[in-house]
């Protein structure tokens, strides 16, 4: 069962806040495009779109995701612009990013 | 090397009132962050704070952080943003000061000798560059880190810290899932089911091992009315999924916290939201040599501190969680503490340094006083016994 598609979705109505959209910011997972907003981090434009799985990890080859989201579990680094170990979680998006799923440790550019 | 009087590493509540105590009181101050924005984790707490006026009570959490960014920024304290600590020199006289048993205010700085120079230093990496910082007094304020807790595929994609929830709605919008399994009732659980609902998004349960609700029960009747179930007596036994989660099995458990056989049942939900507590987050002080001990009431191990909020190495503080699992309101007084000691050490002392820490002292107490305050104060009290024993 995947129900990604509902998943990924931005909250619309809330009693308390308002999101600001501060512009589309077009980036690339695993080669197709996919739009986030300015301003997010890149592991929060992943979630938007309904994209859970980051990595998988280099003895079990287990599927990891973000746990924490502040840069403390080191559960969420994948690979940007060609960089591995990238904590997304902290990273912030930028305009035309390349972010693919990391396997195992990487390998250095 | 860039010099300054007292370096603070976070820029949460208890590193915010830190420096702005300190600046005020005539320190110069940086604070180093390692997020964009100052604030730490009260820029994704919708809630309105409780207590005093003082406490900023009625106000919500993110709107707090806003309020001390503001004020650090019309005083003097220089702020790094976007920059990690990556190393840390504590000490060039590598003389550790004895812990003395909660010493009498006032005369806490009799014994020791006012730092002139530089006592120790930060190593800093920003985004773009490494840069080392010298200071005379530090004061970790580092925070903690969600905990996990053991269960089959605990570690699926979907899996999430209630923290990390919170920063996903709260501060950017996005829902974590569309049916969660909340795990753990106490404040943060409960709270974080009720924002959870506010975005739109349904908590199939909350699930307690204890055999009562953890957190106040005005947030549990919230949940309650809005027809959430808290089962209490409850665990999670497993994440359901191959690559990511799919749904959770979740069991009745004994008295001795087992999974009671027969129980089990399976609950449709994608997401699984851990609020099982907290762990200090003292790499730095474990690194900085300082004495280490472990207080469970205090979420694991902390460094050992005198009411000053001073570690064993006197120029060296710590405030907010990373002295003890607490709330925002006790962090920010913590650091009120810490920064006007680190102030007085470095500058010497005033009639104003005095009343900072009188008074921060007093209301740090009678925070604890109340029911929710006791295993922190139980936990604190530990330390101070802990004073008497050799290291």
């Amino acid at each position: 069962m995947t129900n990604a598609e509902s998943r990924g979705s931005r909250i619309s109505r809330h009693p308390i806040l308002t999101f600001e959209d501060k512009g589309p910011v077009k980036f690339f997972f695993e080669g197709r495009p996919l739009q986030g907003r300015r301003g997010e981090t890149v592991a929060a434009a992943l979630a938007a779109n309904g994209i859970r799985l980051f990595r998988h990890a280099e003895k079990t080859e287990r599927a990891r995701g973000f746990f924490c989201a502040v840069g403390k579990c080191a559960s969420c680094l994948m690979i940007v612009d060609g960089q591995p170990n990238t904590m997304v979680c902290m990273e912030p998006l930028h305009e035309g990013a390349n972010v693919e799923r990391q396997r195992g440790r990487g390998k250095l550019p | 090397m860039k010099q300054t009087d007292v370096a603070i590493v976070g820029g949460g509540p208890a590193g915010l009132c830190a420096a702005i105590a300190a600046s005020r009181l005539g320190a110069k101050v940086v604070l180093i962050d390692d997020n964009d924005s100052l604030g730490g984790q009260l820029v994704k707490q919708t809630h309105k704070f409780f207590g005093s006026k003082r406490h900023y009570c009625g106000t919500r959490g993110m709107d707090i952080a806003a309020i001390f960014e503001q004020e650090l920024r019309t005083l003097s304290a220089e702020i790094l943003p976007g920059t990690s600590v990556v190393g840390l020199y504590p000490s060039v006289t590598r003389k550790p000061a004895k812990p003395t048993p909660r010493p009498a205010q006032g005369d806490l700085f009799a014994a020791e000798p006012p730092p002139s120079i530089s006592q120790g230093m930060l190593a800093l990496a920003s985004r773009e560059r490494f840069t080392k910082l010298g200071f005379k007094c530090l004061i970790v304020a580092t925070g903690a880190a969600e905990n996990n807790l053991l269960f089959e595929n605990n570690d699926l994609p979907g899996v999430y810290g209630a923290g990390a929830v919170q920063t996903l709605m709260n501060v950017h919008g996005v829902k974590p899932g569309t049916r969660v399994l909340m795990v753990g009732s106490g404040n943060i659980g409960l709270i974080v089911s009720y924002q959870l609902i506010q975005a739109s998004i349904e908590v199939a349960a909350v699930v307690e091992a204890l055999p009562r609700i953890g957190g106040y029960h005005v947030h549990a009747a919230k949940l309650a009315r809005l027809g959430v179930p808290i089962l209490t007596s409850h665990t999670v036994l497993s994440a359901v999924g191959k690559e990511e989660v799919e749904g959770a099995v979740i069991c009745r458990v004994g008295e001795d916290f087992k999974p009671l056989a027969g129980t089990a049942r399976k609950l449709q939900v994608d997401t699984i939201c851990l609020a099982v507590g907290l762990t200090p987050l003292s790499e730095l002080l474990w690194q900085s040599g300082c004495r280490m001990v472990y207080v469970p009431e205090l979420g694991g191990h902390v460094a050992w501190h005198n009411q000053a909020m001073q570690t064993s190495l006197c120029h060296i503080y710590l405030a907010g969680d990373v002295s003890g699992i607490e709330e925002a309101s006790t962090a920010m007084l913590e650091g009120r503490v810490a920064g006007a000691h680190a102030a007085a050490q470095v500058i010497g002392s005033s009639p104003e340094t005095e009343q900072v820490i009188a008074e921060s002292q007093a209301e740090l107490c009678a925070i604890r006083q109340g029911p929710f305050g006791d295993k922190a104060a139980c936990g604190k009290a530990k330390l101070a016994e802990c004073a008497l024993l050799p290291a």
